[in-house]
């Protein structure tokens, strides 16, 4: 018997998306964000989880896909690191889904930059792909060095 | 005797008591250090005695039950002592009191031995049950009046001088009286009425009290005398008001949840704002203001009483000034200033030294006070009191005060201060010179008032909380430390500001006033200096900061930066003030530091974030990190920026007629004035920076050569060096004149002046344009550029060439 592995999917940019359910602290809907003007573009802003307050970072800019459409609110999962929660921006959430470690593959060349760095690998699903997201990989942001000398907004 | 063993051996129910014995008998012990202090400076008290007595019978009658037999006998003696006390057949000594306390420490040794290994401990302590024995007889001797019998209390402090009394009417007393131990057992139908009579007649004959004879005999279980005795100090009017003992973790963790309610009634709010259900409006309503009250309250869980740290220091002012020989009268003042726990626990280290020194370097010997018309007993002051949102504790002593000198030649000794740096310090700066590191070690000064043993590290100390220290001192008069603490660590008041529709906290640390211009005056209000904004309040040019420029975020679409009014913070950062505008100021308001995520730990603008009342999350700003970015703190050394700063100063100056000048002192107590527009700059260069070129003194100054002129020489024509010369360091006043700059050696610089200028008196010297009164004094008006051409005829060629 194979083993198997649950993986908390979500949507970005029509690609499907997982990371293991133990890393998931929790999925929650869009909340308002307050901006860090200076901080990196990836870093959408901060939210009050319940009194803590959480970085919010936005998975399309960090994996480099083009930007949401306006006027589509993203989703919220809250992902646990080694410096507490951080919230990862998504466009949807998806299934959790139990998949086969026999299935696993390593990441497809058509993946390019730091994408193929943070997907640890990929899970053929019936029609569809499991790109597998190495999480504390995507949550540290020193490859992006520094905070920017200029912001979105000069 | 051991009542362990009547008991049964029920272990857990057993450490349980003993648990609580030990947490209460700590307690009543801090309280015995402080009424015993008290009992001494006022030993007629009647009250302060019952109450002393009463403590030391609690701990004696629950060690009695539970068995420790040393800690017993021990407490039975300082029993004894009092009770003589007590019945006025001995009087309180100073002696009588260091036996007491002394007793207090080895009832906390004993205690210290329970909490570690159950039993307490090996040392019976019979030298100073004998010394206090040897009290009781040496004043007994003198004493007519003598009564072996007035020992061996019973249940209650009430009656616990009653075995002196013959016996009858306090027997039958007794067993009716609800306030006695006997009397609740027996009306709770525990004891028999006759087991009780005969057990008080036993205690007329030994020693042992009623409880202990009762379970001896098997009259009652210990539970209930344990019981009925608390429930009789539970009675006892003076007993302090009921507390219960709480984690600090669980406080924590109410405050977590408490920051969840807060969430979700914010959430229910707006749904509420939603509905046109009046009902359920009013309900959410109720909700809101009791979530708002419930935060609060835990909030105030974390804060205590400075108070609880001071408790202490009567009796640690008491066996100082005794060891030293000296009359110390303690005061304290706002001991109900509270503060948050973790605050109150980092500085207890840094006041009791101060303490310390108070007593040991402050307060002199009381021949000493009275040879200078002082009062024998010096008198050491505590003081708390809240203001501007900080807490401000002082430690003032009414002894000698700092000796200046002292100090000064200590820190040159030290090489802390170089000569011509110190002539130069205020008396201010140099009393803190006793904070810097090393400036006390090598030898102890005891006995002179350049105190300072490790005040270093009170200053470290009060620093790593966010505090500030100052000392202020008269000689002969005393010395007063005061530390500036915030209230909280996790909690700061802070003004709330909002710039390109973000908000943003200011800490209040920070803050220095605000300023507002409405939409007129900011055009004129804010100039440009050397391509830099600046804002002149009072006389001063200030540098501005523009938070939406620095954060680089833009400003709401309706705001025009030259049309809109404009609110200016002024705030401090590492002793530089520069102004920071903002688009609006809001409210201030009491926030809770959170720190930031790894994510955004690189940014210095920001020290945290915090999360407001509506529930969203607004940044705190770090305003020395933003000074930084800003550059507003280098930009200061900037010469040019400095001198059109000092030009525009000018500008104003002809306007109102006063002009600002520079006060310098140089050949004796010759006093010359130099308008401050003239003035590059000031500076100072030790005395090896100094070469010649040929005749004329010069030095590298900036990439250039800069000639010296010695203003002495030149103006009084003095030829020999003054002292100063010599010295180690040569204050300079750098004039520029077209890209070239001369250096005027001075011998001081005094001040900087704004006055109106009336030259009174024509120019004798050449050179001087005339002399003025400044400061009431009659001071040279220098003609700088005259000076220069004519010492320096080189110069003007030069200047006339560019």
């Amino acid at each position: 018997m194979a083993s198997t592995q649950q993986f908390c999917t979500f949507l970005l940019d029509g690609h499907v998306f997982g990371t293991p359910v133990p890393k998931v602290q929790e999925v929650i809907q869009h909340q308002e964000m307050t901006r860090v003007p200076l901080a990196p573009d990836v870093v959408s802003g901060l939210i009050n989880l319940r009194g803590q307050i959480v970085s919010a970072i936005d998975l399309r800019r960090r994996l480099g896909l083009q930007d949401r459409p306006a006027g589509q609110l993203p989703m919220n999962v809250v992902v646990r690191t080694n410096d507490g929660a951080v919230s990862l921006l998504v466009d949807e959430i998806g299934d959790v889904i139990e998949v086969e470690e026999e299935t696993l593959e390593s990441p497809p060349e058509t993946l390019q930059g730091f994408a193929r760095e943070v997907v640890s690998g990929v899970y053929k699903l019936s029609g569809r792909l499991l790109l597998a997201l190495d999480i504390d990989r995507i949550v540290d942001l020193s490859d992006l060095n520094k905070p920017k000398a200029t912001g979105n907004f000069s | 005797m051991h009542i362990e063993n009547a008991i049964g051996c029920d272990d857990v129910l057993m450490d349980e008591i003993v648990k609580d014995f030990l947490i209460e008998s700590n307690e009543n012990l801090d309280r015995l250090d402080q009424e015993l202090v008290k009992l001494e400076s006022s030993p007629s008290s009647k009250e302060l005695l019952a109450s002393v007595f009463r403590t030391i019978h609690t701990i004696k009658g629950s060690c009695g039950f539970l068995g420790f037999a040393r800690l017993e006998k021990l407490a039975h003696a300082g029993e004894n002592l009092l009770s003589r006390l007590r019945d006025g057949q001995l009087t309180l000594t100073s002696e009588i009191t260091s036996g007491l306390l002394a007793m207090v420490d080895a009832v906390r040794h004993m205690l210290t031995a329970i909490q570690a290994s159950g039993q307490d401990g090996p040392d019976d302590y019979a030298a100073l049950i004998q010394h206090f024995a040897d009290l009781q007889s040496q004043q007994s001797a003198a004493s007519t009046q003598s009564s072996p019998a007035g020992e061996g209390p019973a249940g209650s402090p009430k009656d616990a001088g009653a075995g002196a009394r013959p016996l009858g009417g306090a027997e039958l007393g007794e067993l009716a009286d609800p306030t006695k131990i006997g009397g609740v057992l027996v009306a709770r139908g525990q004891v028999a009425p006759e087991a009780l009579a005969e057990a008080l007649r036993m205690q007329e004959m030994g020693r042992k009290r009623v409880g202990e004879i009762l379970i001896e005999r098997g009259a009652a279980h210990p539970e209930d005398v344990l019981a009925a005795q608390k429930s009789i100090e539970s009675r006892n009017p003076d007993a302090v008001i009921e507390t219960v003992r709480v984690g600090v973790n669980l406080l924590d963790r109410l405050m977590n949840l408490v920051g969840e309610l807060v969430l979700a009634r914010n959430q229910l709010l707006q749904f509420s704002s939603m509905r046109q259900d009046a009902g359920f409006q009013a309900v959410s309503q109720r909700m809101n203001l009791i979530a708002t009250e419930l935060q609060e309250e835990v909030m105030k869980t974390r804060m205590q009483p400075i108070g609880n740290v001071w408790d202490k220091f009567p009796r640690t002012v008491r066996d100082l000034g005794l060891s030293f020989g000296k009359d110390v009268h303690l005061e304290m003042e706002g001991q109900d200033t509270e503060l948050d726990r973790t605050i109150i626990e980092a500085i207890k280290d840094p006041l009791t030294h101060l303490v310390r020194n108070s007593i040991d370097h402050g307060i002199e010997q009381p021949a000493v006070r009275q040879a200078s018309d002082k009062s024998a007993a010096g008198t050491l002051k505590l003081r708390a009191f809240h203001e501007g949102g900080q807490v401000n504790i002082e430690v003032s002593d009414d002894g000698a005060g700092l000796n200046i000198e002292r100090i000064r030649q200590k820190a040159l000794e030290r090489g802390l201060i170089s000569a011509q740096h110190a002539s130069r310090m205020s008396d201010r700066e140099i009393f803190n010179l006793i904070f810097l590191p090393g400036f006390s070690t090598a030898d102890k000064v005891t006995n002179v008032s350049g105190r300072g043993v490790g005040m270093d590290v009170v200053k470290t100390n009060v620093e790593k909380i966010g505090g500030t220290v100052d000392i202020q001192s008269t000689a002969g008069k005393g010395t007063t430390v005061r530390i500036k603490i915030p209230l909280t660590l996790a909690i700061i008041p802070a003004l709330m500001v909002a710039a390109g529709g973000e908000r943003f906290a200011i800490p209040q640390v920070s803050l220095l006033e605000l300023v507002r211009m409405d939409a007129g005056e900011v055009g004129k209000g804010i100039e440009m200096v050397h391509g830099s904004p600046v804002y002149r309040l009072r006389g001063r040019l200030l540098p501005l900061v523009y938070l939406n420029r620095e954060l680089q975020i833009r400003r709401p679409a309706s705001a025009d930066a030259e049309s809109s009014a404009a609110n200016i913070v002024v705030v401090q950062a590492d002793g530089h003030e520069f102004g920071l505008v903002v688009d609006e100021i809001t409210d201030t308001e009491e926030i809770v530091v959170k720190p930031l995520g790894q994510q955004l730990k690189g940014i210095t603008a920001y020290s945290g974030a915090t999360i407001m009342g509506d529930g969203r999350v607004a940044l705190i700003l770090d305003i020395l990190g933003l000074a930084q970015r800003a550059q507003v703190v280098s930009a200061r050394d900037s010469a040019l920026a400095e001198k059109e700063q000092q030009k525009a100063c000018a500008k104003t100056e002809i306007a109102s007629g006063n002009q600002t000048l520079l006060v310098v002192q140089c050949g004796g107590q010759g006093r010359m004035a130099i308008p401050l527009s003239l003035v590059a700059r000031l500076e100072e260069f030790p005395v090896s920076a100094v070469e010649m070129t040929g005749a004329q003194e010069v030095m590298q100054y900036r990439g250039d050569i800069m000639p010296l002129l010695r203003l002495s020489r030149v103006i009084n024509g003095e030829t020999s060096s003054s002292p100063s010369h010599t010295d180690d360091r040569l204050q300079v006043v750098v004039y520029s004149e077209a890209g070239r700059s001369v250096g005027l050696v001075v011998d001081r610089i005094v001040d900087i002046v704004s006055e109106k200028l009336i030259v009174q008196s024509p120019a004798g010297r050449r050179g001087i344009l005339g002399s003025s009164v400044i400061q009431k004094r009659v001071t040279d008006l220098l003609d700088v550029p005259t000076v220069v051409r004519n010492v320096l005829p080189g110069f003007a060629d030069a200047v006339s060439a560019t």
